[in-house]
């Protein structure tokens, strides 16, 4: 079969961007699990951080699947977007998408795309000045001092949410991750076949996840703000 | 009742084609869509212009030939319905109506309102099909056991009528509605099993080099599918592609 191989057909590449988003949808559990520390403790987010940060698997094995993973969804996503497209060469005059589909299902890659400049953003504010320290500087000691002032990890969040600018810009990216996600979630259960019984249960989970991170995230970030 | 029509006229398939305005003024409501467009090309032939080509055959819901997008759905604003099954008391007087063709790439327009879905005749060949030996000793079907659960989801599935409305409503004008009812319908009951895994790859291969889109799972298909085929059969038929291509020998 010619179309058999890997992505080559459009159900084996929507089983991929399903498969890629599943990985995504745990890492952003996890990284809510850290960053919600910060909210209650700044030495036990700096300690979970500081490890993040230096041990030897999650820099060099689950680092570079992260950005792999990031990376493929993002591809995976404009290839399928232009290829849809490209299924649909005259348009309609008329097209009420809005009257059998929700918002964010026919809006994936707008949503998409905002949070991939979020992403850009997320990249500047905190992952560049790491891999700055670390890969650059060479300074893996995770030293939490400068001049005796602390400036990593807490520190640095918290210096970063001062501006109201850039609140506003991660509050209306975690919105768009919602709306993402609310569609996105249960889109990857019917892409690699998962339609039975517990489906019902999955989408009302499914809804709660959608919301309920992309809040978290919120939370996390006005609360740095009004406290800095 | 009085209305304006919004129609797309095209007189072949190398033609670029454009909406066309027509008003009639006695429309009944107890009429249907194709009859108000009977009337319409009455009033077209009279008044000595060509009138609009436009496919039909039962007028009963069940051959799936009729194929418009009215007023931006396939098969206009109504549920559960073809076209010939729309009355014009879903509209309202002074309503204006745009008629357009189905629009995918692998459904050209042909003339005017026509397109050509011979794809799902390709698509279907390609393995919706039962191979039966004709040797004279095939089991008859009533004798063989299938429980009533997979017998009543493969009857819902042979329901899809192949008239292309799911192409027509999804934003990507995938066919996976289509396919994956027909790979359905055979792949629940025990003669379509024997099958099953040629029959997956092979109408996914023909369905993708059709040109239709991908499913994006947006579910607008199932909402506008006259015969309300369930996105179920989506993930079912996503279940046996996913097999069939880790261990299929082809």
């Amino acid at each position: 079969m010619s179309n058999s191989g890997l992505l080559k057909s459009s159900v084996a590449r929507k089983v991929a961007m399903a498969l890629s988003a599943f990985f995504l949808m745990i890492f952003l559990l996890q990284h809510f699990a850290i960053n919600i520390t910060s909210v209650f403790s700044a030495g036990t987010f700096n300690e979970l951080s500081h490890f993040m940060g230096t041990s030897a698997v999650v820099q060099y094995v689950f680092q570079p699947i992260l950005i792999f993973g990031v990376i493929f969804h993002f591809v995976m996503g404009f290839i399928l977007e232009i290829k849809n497209r490209q299924s649909r060469e005259v348009r309609y005059v008329k097209y009420k998408g809005g009257a059998s589909a929700s918002w964010m299902s026919r809006n994936m890659i707008l949503s998409g795309l905002v949070i991939l400049a979020f992403l850009g953003l997320h990249f500047y504010d905190f992952w560049i000045p790491e891999i700055k320290i670390k890969f650059i500087e060479g300074d893996w000691t995770g030293a939490l001092t400068e001049g005796g002032e602390p400036i990593r990890y807490f520190h640095h969040l918290r210096h970063k949410f001062e501006d109201p600018i850039r609140v506003a810009i991660y509050c209306v990216s975690f919105v768009l991750l919602a709306l993402h996600l609310l569609h996105g979630f249960n889109s990857a259960f019917q892409s690699v076949g998962a339609n039975n019984k517990y489906t019902k249960a999955l989408q009302k989970f499914g809804v709660a996840y959608a919301i309920l991170i992309p809040l978290g995230f919120v939370f996390i970030a006005l609360f740095h703000h009004l406290n800095h | 009742m009085k209305v304006t029509l919004k129609v797309w006229r095209q007189k072949s398939a190398s033609d670029k084609g454009k909406i066309e305005t027509y008003k009639l003024d006695n429309v009944s409501e107890h009429m249907s869509f194709l009859e108000m467009m009977d009337v319409l090309n009455e009033q077209l032939i009279g008044e000595g212009k060509v009138p609009v080509a436009f496919d039909h055959d039962c007028r009963e819901g069940i051959c799936g030939m009729c194929s418009m997008h009215i007023n931006g759905e396939p098969h206009g604003p109504d549920r559960g319905v073809t076209t010939c099954q729309l009355h014009m008391r879903m509209f309202n007087d002074g309503d204006t109506i745009y008629i357009e063709p189905f629009r995918a790439k692998g459904f050209p327009v042909i003339k005017d309102l026509v397109v050509d879905r011979t794809a799902f005749d390709r698509i279907q060949h390609a393995g919706g099909f039962v191979s039966v030996p004709t040797s004279g000793n095939t089991q008859d079907a009533n004798a063989i056991p299938i429980p009533k659960p997979d017998a009543d989801k493969a009857f819902d599935a042979a329901a899809c009528i192949g008239c292309g409305a799911c192409v027509a409503a999804c934003k990507n004008a995938s066919a996976m509605l289509f396919v994956s009812a027909k790979v359905s319908q055979f792949s629940l009951l025990p003669q379509g099993k024997v099958e099953a895994k040629r029959r997956v790859l092979h109408m996914v291969e023909q369905m993708d080099k059709e040109g239709f889109g991908n499913c994006s799972n947006t579910g607008a298909c199932e909402v506008e599918c006259p015969k309300g085929i369930s996105l179920e059969n989506i993930a079912r038929m996503n279940r046996e592609y996913l097999k069939a291509s880790l261990s299929s020998s082809e």
